[in-house]
């Protein structure tokens, strides 16, 4: 936890005020208040507006505000942490024809497409390209390039690629890298 | 010619009466209505465990058999108490197992509780049977483990939001073959993975079993075989809600709930993947509490489990539920009396969250049975306060947190004194109020005027003078406890109502302008509080009197000052030279 301790520094008069309330808006910091000093020590509370003050840095924290529990604190932290790391991959069969066995992939290993299809070309040691990749497109009718397609919610078989990877990531239940032989493009 | 009842009938009468408050106006009446009264006393509550020391606990309540204590002050939630302040639980359970052989409920809020307090209450009492840990921390499985293999006959083992050193799930795998008295569990805390076919057998052979609130750990697709095990559940948590989605584990989850005709309460839900919430649903109807505080789920979410609650009496979310989920809360939950709302990004100016004060008001318009509030959000009017108020007399606890700290009404830029003003006016049974937002003195001066049954109050960044804490130590005739940081209050309001922190259990102050001077003042004064000043930065010798404190923490107390305190923490009533000379070096 990072102790701030300038936050939590002795001050006097108030912890901000109206003429710093775009200051405050922005830097989402309120102890905006002098350093003590022992030479001060003679300086009335009621001093309220005293223009000396200065405005902390931007994005300090103060301990303990917002006053959430620490406990509550980690707890949604470690629950970020999950989302953006593969603590609950999404796991898909792929299979590949001709090959004897079936993989698994975690699809959110991936960020992208192109990213799942190299996984996936170095797991199976093959050349897979995507419909509209001009490289590899399926306008090269070498037999060496396969095409990925996946089974979807509904229990379709759909080529790899004309959906958002998000809304891909939601929807394939399983992969089938097909051989480059069959004719996808009408 | 006086005449009584004999004693155990007395005793016999005073058996019905259980509320602390009772009991203790029983005991006043006269000295052999004490003296009946003290001897079958069977439940304590300490609020402050500085205030009152195990001896003399024991010395009036001979045969104890529930104990429930607090330690550490609210604000040390906040992390604005320092490691090593205090709150040992280990003197009191020493004296515990001399004392009260017999004593089967331990009860400690905010505590520090050692493996080693675990271990010798495991093997002290033989009728022991609940323990809650809530807020703890200090203490490790293995202290639970002591816990599972001794206590014989332990109905309820509740760990709610205790910091754990987490060694192993192995501790849950300690509670013998034979053991199956156990009524409720909650481990939702912890996070390492306890061993299933542990945890599968004691939900088996636990028939009385009504609570389990599994931690993150336990997957979902074993929740089903646990709920199959235990249909008769009463309050439910679950673990990481998130699988593949396959139609076989959703089916058995969906019937697996169906079974379970007595769920009122739901909890858990980490790592959400929607597909499964619908599995829920056929218990909606029956819940009073829900608790989706730690769950990812959206406002779309959210909003479909909670349109089918309509019995739902509590209940505990994220601000993902937005706006637009409180409204559908309003329209369907009209039995609700608790509403807290936490927020998912403390820390960020702009949380991409549609939630704002609208969400409460329409709440508060919607469901008139709605008596406690927790609720952080962005923006705050006067105006909404008002129809908050005057919609909700009967609110018992406002708890508004606007997290940028001071903002003002958002519409007009005022400070929100008027608003506030109108919760305490209207609110008259008002028994915890925090406050937020820009707010001035005058703020103080409604709260002292109209709070009377306001017993606990939270400060934070507000007022601008003395003026505003003496309106609050003068008014509100019965604050118990009350919290500052971060306010212009100092010398003058605190001198001027000593008599009044003998009344109330304890008083923080944190960043505020009170001098040593002022609490050594206080200390000669009132010898029955113990002044604590507690200040990690140590101050100068010169001009010592007129330095502020850093934090100071009062309370009334019977113990005297205490003995445990670390060195940057000192009490005011010793000489100052004395306490300087002897200060060890920092």
């Amino acid at each position: 936890m990072d102790l701030n301790f300038e936050a939590t520094e002795l001050r006097l008069g108030l912890p901000g005020s109206i003429d710093d309330q775009s200051e405050i808006k922005t830097t989402n910091s309120p102890a905006n208040t002098n350093k003590r000093s022992s030479s001060e020590m003679g300086s009335s509370i009621s001093d309220a507006n005293d223009t000396s003050r200065s405005a902390p840095p931007a994005k300090a924290q103060v301990v303990g505000w917002p006053p959430v529990r620490s406990y509550r604190k980690n707890q949604l932290q470690a629950g970020k942490k999950t989302e953006s790391e593969t603590g609950c991959g999404i796991y898909v069969k792929v299979s590949m024809d001709g090959a004897p066995y079936l993989r698994k992939v975690d699809l959110k290993m991936y960020k992208s497409y192109e990213e799942l299809m190299k996984g996936l070309q170095t797991m199976f040691k093959c050349i897979i390209g995507l419909y509209y990749d001009r490289e590899l497109g399926y306008n090269n009718y070498g037999s060496e390039i396969y095409k990925p397609t996946y089974e979807d919610k509904d229990g379709d078989w759909m080529l790899v690629g004309d959906v958002p990877w998000d809304m891909f990531l939601s929807s394939c239940k399983r992969l089938r890298i097909m051989k480059g032989c069959e004719d996808m493009e009408g | 010619m006086a005449y009584s009842f004999p004693d155990d009938v007395l005793e016999h009468v005073f058996s019905f009466i259980t509320s602390d408050k009772d009991r203790n106006a029983v005991s006043l009446v006269c000295k052999s209505w004490y003296e009946i009264e003290r001897w079958c006393r069977r439940r304590i509550f300490v609020g402050n465990c500085y205030a009152v020391s195990p001896g003399i606990v024991i010395r009036r309540f001979p045969d104890v058999r529930s104990v429930e204590l607090k330690g550490k002050p609210h604000f040390a939630d906040f992390n604005l108490v320092p490691d090593g302040w205090g709150g040992y639980v280990y003197p009191w359970i020493a004296e515990f197992s001399r004392a009260y052989p017999w004593l089967e409920e331990i009860r400690l809020k905010r505590m520090v509780v050692s493996d080693e307090s675990l271990e010798l209450i495991s093997k002290s009492f033989k009728s022991f049977r609940v323990l809650v840990l809530s807020s703890c921390e200090g203490f490790s499985t293995d202290g639970l483990a002591a816990i599972a293999a001794n206590c014989r006959n332990l109905r309820e083992l509740d760990l709610r939001e205790s910091e754990i050193e987490d060694l192993s799930g192995h501790w849950l795998s300690h509670f013998p073959d034979t053991f199956t008295s156990l009524e409720s569990i909650n481990m939702a805390c912890l996070g390492s993975e306890v061993s299933f076919s542990a945890l599968e057998c004691l939900v088996a052979r636990s028939p009385n079993l009504k609570t389990l609130r599994l931690n993150r750990a336990v997957p979902l697709d074993k929740l089903s075989t646990l709920l199959r095990l235990a249909p008769q559940l009463v309050e439910f948590g679950t673990g990481a809600y998130s699988a593949e989605i396959r139609p076989d584990t959703y089916s058995r989850l969906a019937e697996a709930f169906s079974c379970c005709k007595k769920l009122k309460g739901l909890s858990g839900f980490w790592d959400v993947v929607p597909s499964y919430l619908p599995a829920v649903y056929s218990v909606c109807s029956r819940l009073t509490s829900l608790n989706l505080s730690y769950s990812p789920m959206r406002s779309p979410d959210i909003t479909k489990i909670i349109s089918q609650c309509h019995n739902l009496q509590r209940l505990w979310v994220l601000d993902y539920i937005e706006d637009v989920g409180l409204n559908a809360l309003a329209l369907s939950c009209k039995d609700l009396q608790e509403l807290r709302v936490f927020p998912s990004d403390p820390y960020v100016v702009d949380a991409n969250v549609s939630l704002t004060e609208q969400g409460l008001v329409s709440v508060c318009k919607g469901c008139p049975k709605l008596q406690s509030v927790l609720y952080f959000c962005r923006q705050m009017s006067n105006s909404a306060l008002f129809a908050i108020a005057r919609n909700r007399p009967n609110l018992t606890c406002f708890r508004l947190c606007i997290i940028e700290a001071q903002a003002p009404d958002y519409l007009t830029f005022e400070p929100l004194d008027a608003g506030f003003g109108a919760i305490v006016e209207h609110c008259k049974d008002l028994r915890r109020l925090s406050l937020s937002g820009f707010l001035t003195d005058r703020v103080f001066e409604y709260i002292g005027t109209h709070a009377n049954r306001l017993e606990m109050l939270s400060i934070a960044f507000a007022g601008d003078s003395d003026l505003g804490l003496h309106h609050v130590l003068s008014g509100c005739d019965s604050l118990r406890k009350l919290e500052i940081r971060d306010c212009p209050f100092g010398d003058k309001a605190l001198l001027a109502n000593v008599a009044k922190l003998e009344t109330m259990r304890s008083l923080w102050m944190s960043s505020c302008s009170v001098s040593f001077g002022a609490c050594k003042l206080l200390s000669q004064m009132m010898p029955r509080l113990n002044v604590e000043v507690i200040d990690e930065q140590g101050y100068s010798d010169a001009e010592a009197d007129s330095c502020l404190v850093e934090k100071l923490y009062i309370y009334r107390t019977v113990a005297g000052p205490r003995i445990d305190m670390p060195d940057f923490i000192w009490t005011m009533d010793q000489d100052r030279a004395y306490r300087l000379r002897n200060r060890p070096s920092s």
